[in-house]
């Protein structure tokens, strides 16, 4: 059985962009790549938790950071990770011009179109890995 | 006499996104943050604490702070004492989870009523140990299932 790519959002608390970059993670583990990738908890794997480091270890991984601190990022690249592929929402929403996104908790339409975009970008770095063959 | 600045509780929640009970603890905080306690409270943001960011650690060495994990493993708790100081509360989802009798919560994408019932009990807590850091006296109804909705 393939394993799946582990997917680490920084669910920042404080902007709204960090709830996209949470929303987009479940969008991508749930309903876009379900038999691809799986979530992984940042804190759990930043405070050593041993099943998360077995997810990540030596494969393939997504962070979904909602600012330019790059926490999830960090945060996997401390953590074994063969490859961390960055997915940067603040850069997304450059691309989706337009957008408002608002709330934290509850984000409105345009928060939810942002983790949309944010999720099909990801959606497509898993793609290019898993056909590259690189993930084992 | 000085102006000094006002005294405030960090708020760190895990926020883990594989149990419901991250969701519940990022939805307790923000709703004390913005509806029962604006004035007393700052949230921490815990990836951005975990990742070194100073001004968050620096908070949390000089000012109370309250930890809000969904779990046993208590990564908030955790990660705060492990790099500023030891969270002056901490508070774990699963144990109100426990006292309320609460039943399935949802997902941690989408919390079902009975998670937002969990939610609001916990920010009841949190609020109540707020006002005790803070010395401050109870502001009435905060929420809960006992308590009804504020």
């Amino acid at each position: 059985m393939k394993r799946k790519i582990a997917v680490v959002p920084c669910s920042g608390i404080g902007k709204s962009l960090g709830a996209a970059a949470r929303e987009a993670a479940f969008i991508l583990a749930e309903d876009l790549r379900p038999d691809a990738t799986k979530i992984v908890a940042l804190s759990l794997l930043v405070m050593g938790d041993e099943e998360a480091r077995r997810e990540v270890e030596g494969g393939e991984a997504v962070a979904i950071d909602g600012c330019k601190l790059e926490c999830a990022a960090k945060g996997l690249a401390c953590s074994g990770a063969a490859r961390v592929n960055k997915v940067a929402v603040f850069d997304v929403i450059r691309r989706h011009r337009g957008l408002k996104p608002e709330g934290v908790c509850d984000l409105n339409e345009d928060g939810l179109k942002l983790a949309r975009a944010t999720a099909d970008e990801a959606a497509k770095i898993v793609d290019d890995a898993n056909a590259e063959g690189g993930h084992a | 006499m000085p102006d000094l600045p006002r005294k405030k509780v960090g708020l760190i929640s895990c926020s883990g996104e594989e149990l419901p009970e991250g969701t519940v603890t990022r939805r307790a905080v923000r709703k004390v943050l913005e509806t029962l306690r604006p004035d007393d409270t700052v949230t921490l943001c815990l990836p951005l604490f975990l990742a070194g960011g100073e001004g968050e650690r620096s908070f949390a060495r000089f000012y109370p702070t309250i930890a809000i994990d969904g779990c046993d493993k208590r990564c908030a708790a955790r990660a705060t004492e492990k790099y500023s100081a030891k969270p002056a509360a901490s508070i774990v989802v699963t144990d109100i989870a426990k006292e309320c009798g609460c039943g399935a919560i949802g997902t941690a994408r989408r919390l079902n009523a009975e998670g937002l019932r969990l939610a609001d009990e916990v920010a009841g807590k949190i609020v109540e140990e707020t006002d005790r850091l803070l010395k401050k006296k109870p502001k009435g109804s905060v929420g809960g299932f006992d308590r009804g909705k504020s």
